[in-house]
């Protein structure tokens, strides 16, 4: 019984006072975070990494509270799609689908409380699944080598950049600019300065802080001046709150077929909450059939979305934890993380961190209840931050940005570049060019050049030698197929647009 | 259409601009097979390969915002270079009042509450970051 012998292990981490007291404080923002239009979970926890550095917290703390927070976002994020039909991210667009039409119908606090406990399901069965997927994913790790980690990198941009965009030549040329971004600084074996152009500030290369923090929080700053905050008007009202049993009885099955589909979605290097969001829903909506009433406002299509999210969320943790590769944009930024407070994902941190691996998972178990109890009886409290004006909060959020950053350098140069990078995020952006794949660049590149050089030393450079293994052979397909078969999907598939009044 | 092959000529520009300086790079005495200058080379071709998909086959043009708009965009961009540059010689509060209401300005376009939320935001976070987080941040610019 190693299992419980470890969450014994996690549990006695987790259930300190401070961890606790850093669970809740995490989910509470979190939640506040996920809900605020236009500050979805990948800005929130990128904003407030930084900050996190400077409180000067230990690994696990700061692991616990990062998470948390990032598990709250993804509760949160349905408040704001249900609400003003403003997605706060991309998985939680499918919300929008059926929240809003619910609400409109006067259902408005029957889809949140149903959606919170979608989310609880999806997030609490993902949570064990992590728990019993993990320790055997560690395990098969051992096998990787540098070839096969080359080609399980190559797997992670394609299947980001296959499934989750529109434009396979765009998503691609999102991961070179990240890659492309990484190799600045100095060259891991040789010593030797690349691509710095004598700059000093170059030297030690681009902090994936900064850039995360310009694509993401800056770039949404210009989007709302361009859209003058207009959007943000409260679409439906939110009078009472009661629990509909009925209704989420009626549920019951879709959020577990959800759940798992969400799950494996989210196990994917790569694929992330989007595709298990979408996949959900659209599950849910062929086995319903067509006169079911999805898109009208049909509580199935609240309930499919919200567990496929969170299932996807907890999900992409195990690729994060056993191999270093994130499976979605949020678990890229918990990986930038992880990385700042010197911990190095793969099979060894279960090895030897036992005590970080098992107390996050037990911490997740603990902020899934926390965040049962906030969201269903609480979830006035996050209606009344919804109401918080564009003018106040994306200075705000501006503001907080340059702090955190200015904090970890002291340096005028990283925020300028981080400006940069958000005029960058935002012509991408308008251009339809992803910009995750940028972030999981920045994140792998290095790792990714070293894992083709020693792969390359081991074979004398032999270049045959990287598809030597049944293991990486069976990744570089999956690679492949994941880059263009979606070529040929999309003209069956079609995304669902965001509707509008 | 047009967006898309003006921006695939630039990355093919910029990654050919990456190959060359790429080649640029000094090789040291240690060595293995692949080198320091075989990875980025890749992924400049394979960048170039995505401009030139671009070029060929745009997708629809985005929606460009108005003049007006793209004004106060640049206005932010210029208001937040010089932030960065002010953040040190002038302290916390004066430079994040006048950026916070110039951005606030920007976004909702009413002047009274562009000046009340730059205050408030100023003063509010330097509280929260000086006395919650424990920040060491300079209030005012000394001497």
């Amino acid at each position: 019984m190693d299992l419980l012998a470890n969450l014994a292990v996690g549990f006695s981490v987790a259930l300190s006072p401070t961890t606790l007291f850093l669970a809740v404080v995490g989910c509470f923002l979190g939640t506040i975070i996920g809900s605020l239009p236009g500050l979805g979970p990948s800005n929130g926890v990128a904003i407030l990494i930084p900050l996190t550095f400077s409180l000067g917290l230990d690994a696990t703390a700061a692991l616990v509270l990062m998470t948390s927070v990032y598990y709250g976002a993804m509760y949160g994020g349905r408040i704001s799609s249900i609400l003003l039909n403003i997605p706060g991210d991309e998985p939680a667009l499918m919300t929008t689908l059926d929240g809003y039409p619910m609400a409109k119908k006067g259902q408005a606090g029957e889809a949140l409380v149903l959606s919170g406990v979608a989310s609880f399901v999806g997030a609490f069965l993902a949570t064990i699944g992590l728990m019993l997927l993990a320790p055997v994913l560690a395990n098969v790790a051992y096998l990787f080598g540098p070839a096969e980690y080359f080609a399980l990198y190559l797997l992670a941009f394609s299947t980001l950049g296959g499934i989750a965009s529109n434009n396979q030549a765009k998503a691609a040329l999102a991961s070179c600019i990240g890659l492309a971004i990484a190799m600045i600084g100095l060259d891991n074996t040789t010593g030797m300065p690349r691509f710095t152009y004598g700059n000093l500030h170059l030297m030690d290369g681009v902090d994936f802080l900064v850039a995360i923090v310009g694509l993401f929080a800056v770039a949404e700053v210009f989007f709302f001046i361009e859209s003058h905050g207009k959007e943000s008007s409260l679409g439906a009202k939110l009078e009472k709150v009661t629990i509909p049993f009925k209704m989420i009885a009626r549920t019951g099955w879709t959020m577990l077929r959800s759940s798992a589909v969400g799950f494996v979605a989210g196990v994917l290097p790569g694929a992330g909450a989007s595709l298990g969001s979408f996949l959900a829903y659209m599950t849910e909506k062929s086995i319903a059939g067509p006169n079911s009433g999805f898109g009208k406002g049909e509580p199935k299509g609240v309930a499919a979305p919200e567990a496929g999210n969170n299932a996807a969320a907890g999900g992409a943790l195990v690729p994060m934890l056993t191999l270093g590769v994130p499976g979605s944009g949020t678990t890229a930024v918990l990986l930038a993380l992880l990385l700042t407070l010197n911990i190095t994902p793969g099979p060894t941190l279960f090895a030897d961190r036992p005590d970080v691996v098992w107390g996050l998972i037990a911490s997740l178990l603990i902020a899934n209840f926390v965040l049962l109890a906030m969201n269903v009886p609480l979830v006035k409290i996050f209606v009344y931050v919804l109401q918080v004006p564009p003018g106040i909060l994306l200075p705000g959020v501006t503001m907080i940005s340059f702090v955190g950053i200015y904090s970890l350098s002291g340096s005028y140069f990283d925020l300028l570049l981080m400006v940069g990078f958000g005029v960058m995020g935002y012509l991408l952006r308008k251009l339809d060019v992803p910009t995750v794949p940028i972030i999981l660049g920045i994140l792998l590149g290095n790792n990714m050049e070293d894992a083709l050089r020693r792969a390359m030393v081991l074979s004398d450079g032999d270049p045959v030698f990287l598809f030597s293994s049944p293991i990486s052979i069976g990744l570089w397909v999956a690679a492949i197929a994941g880059f263009v078969a979606p070529m040929f999907l999309r003209r069956f598939i079609r995304k669902p647009q965001a509707i509008t009044d | 259409m047009r967006s898309d092959r003006i921006f695939g000529l630039v990355v093919i520009l910029v990654a050919l601009a990456y190959i060359a300086s790429a080649f640029q790079i000094q090789t040291s005495f240690m060595s293995d097979p692949v080198g320091s200058k075989t990875f980025p080379i890749l992924i400049g071709i394979v960048a170039a390969l995505c401009g030139g998909v671009m070029v060929f086959r745009p997708d629809e043009e985005p929606e460009w915002p108005a003049l007006r708009t793209l004004l106060s965009l640049l206005i932010s961009v210029v208001i937040l270079v010089l932030y960065a540059y002010a953040l040190k010689p002038l302290g916390f509060l004066i430079p994040t009042a006048i950026a916070a209401g110039i951005l606030s300005y920007q976004i909702a376009n009413k002047v009274v509450f562009a000046v009340l939320s730059g205050l408030g935001l100023s003063v509010g976070l330097f509280l929260l970051f000086k006395f919650a987080l424990g920040l060491g941040l300079v209030p005012f610019p000394k001497g």
